[in-house]
């Protein structure tokens, strides 16, 4: 299993943020974690790279208890979180290697592992340009192409398309998508649009901390988009 | 290579590429104690009368004695924008990025505070290197032996600028407290008097003085740039560094405005 996520809760004070919420994804499958703004996405992920401490329930990363073993977990997951992370006034290449630094990959293999991610996102060619020139589209795919680099077995992604135009969006999602068939990556892929869940995705509906549906996505998008505000309208 | 290294050598990286990026930065870290040199000196040297004291064994000029303290003001002020930097990372985002590496919390910071003192050095040799311009030089095997004072002082200072960052809400407040820190901290200080100068105005002044490590940091360099060696400094550097490192590691959640935003 790629993630399992078992019986996890969290308050912030005295708010519940997350009501014991399980749900696991296999290698190879995209799961669309859809939920309304403020349904506990963020919070979520926050547990599940270790920023903030489970107190209640387990989360694993390939097999490693992010409470328990951190290091081996967050070197088998990639992450791009919904606010940017990219130093600005670096160039793509720089940030790649940086990143490469912080897995702990140097030299030659850091040169290779950055030119392979590069070209999976059709980035090569932007190497060379300062992070802060590029689109909001190609940030994107710089952070995920820099989030695959150690070849992660997990890959979570918080609203990676805030911002995008629907052009960017549907080519994310599709990379995305084919990354995961292809690699036998496990994708968590957070959002509260219904149309970047394909038919055979995984799908959990997360509203006001709680699952509220955990399965697969059969429907088309629009049938998906009245089931999911009758879901979450029926909820509130 | 283990990570933890490669983890070192990525941070020292990127804050070398950015700050030679902002030229700006390094010219601002020369002119503020250039002006002390070359205005502010000017004027001291026929007021005040400076006795020969260690390490001195012959009398210096006024511009000679504060080289220190000027190389003491860059680490102070580079020590401080360091850690403004680490709370610019929480604000702007990278910090996420730095705590998703597999490396542990108290080595990226300890990270952070060693690629900072390296700037700081970088910055007050370039001071030095300025200054022999002016006339003012050392031996040659001076500008050696000051290295590690040099380093330990500014890791002394960065870590006191990250242990005040851990206490710093907003960006905003930050500049407030630097400057409540960093100007008492150089003012009240053998950078631009002797102690017994202070002493002369007032017992109570060369006491304080006396406590602030930032004193024992540019007696330590002094005392290197003239090839000596006074241990006491060193001891209270070191402890200094200790008890700001001890309090920057307890005090500093990274997490802390990244999640707070959430509730």
């Amino acid at each position: 299993m790629g993630l399992s996520v078992e019986h996890i809760s969290h308050d912030w004070g005295k708010k519940r943020a997350l009501d014991d919420v399980s749900f696991h994804v296999a290698y190879g499958e995209f799961c669309a974690l859809l939920g309304p703004n403020g349904a506990g996405k963020s919070t979520l992920f926050a547990l599940l790279t270790g920023l903030v401490s489970p107190r209640q329930g387990r989360i694993e990363i390939a097999g490693s208890d992010i409470a328990t073993a951190p290091r081996a977990a967050l070197s088998r997951m990639g992450v791009v979180f919904q606010q940017q992370t990219l130093d600005l006034d670096l160039t793509v290449w720089r940030n790649m290697l940086y990143f490469a630094g912080l897995h702990g990959i140097v030299g030659k293999a850091a040169r290779v592992a950055s030119q392979e991610a590069l070209e999976r996102l059709g980035m090569v060619e932007r190497a060379k340009e300062r992070a802060r020139d590029l689109n909001g589209g190609h940030r994107r795919r710089l952070e995920i192409a820099r989030a695959l680099m150690h070849q992660p077995e997990v890959l979570l992604l918080d609203e990676p398309t805030v911002g995008l135009d629907a052009a960017s969006r549907k080519s994310l999602t599709d990379h995305v998508h084919s990354l995961a068939q292809d690699t036998k990556l496990s994708v968590l892929w957070a959002t509260h649009l219904t149309d970047e869940v394909y038919a055979g995705d995984r799908l959990v509906v997360l509203h006001r901390g709680a699952v509220l549906e955990n399965g697969y996505a059969q429907e088309t998008s629009s049938d998906l988009t009245d089931r999911f505000l009758s879901l979450t309208g029926e909820a509130a | 290579m283990n990570n933890a290294l490669t983890a070192l050598i990525a941070i020292c990286q990127r804050e070398l590429l950015r700050f030679f990026g902002q030229r700006a930065r390094m010219l601002a870290a020369l002119v503020r104690p250039l002006i002390w040199l070359l205005v502010f000196a000017a004027g001291f040297r026929a007021a005040l009368g400076l006795s020969i004291t260690p390490p001195y064994e012959t009398y210096i000029t006024y511009e000679s004695y504060i080289v220190p303290g000027l190389c003491g003001m860059i680490l102070l002020f580079n020590g401080m924008q360091s850690s403004l930097s680490l709370v610019m990372d929480r604000e702007m985002g990278t910090m996420r990025l730095l705590l998703t590496a597999p490396v542990p919390r108290w080595w990226l910071l300890s990270c952070k505070l060693i690629a900072g003192a390296v700037i700081s050095v970088l910055q007050a040799y370039v001071f030095l290197a300025v200054c022999a311009m002016y006339g003012i030089t050392f031996a040659p095997v001076s500008y050696i032996l000051a290295l590690p004072a040099l380093f330990l002082t500014a890791l002394m200072l960065g870590a006191l600028g990250i242990a005040l960052s851990s206490t710093v809400k907003q960006l905003e407040n930050f500049a407030g407290v630097m400057n409540f820190v960093i100007f008492p901290m150089f003012f009240l200080s053998s950078a631009l008097y002797p102690l017994w100068k202070m002493a002369e105005a007032s017992a109570l002044l060369r006491d304080i003085c006396l406590v602030n490590p930032f004193t024992h940091g540019v007696e330590m360099i002094r005392f290197a740039l003239y090839q000596k060696v006074d241990w006491i400094n060193w001891a209270v550097t070191l402890v200094a560094l200790a008890v700001f490192l001890g309090l920057a590691l307890w005090g500093y959640n990274p997490a802390k405005r990244l999640i707070s935003r959430k509730v």
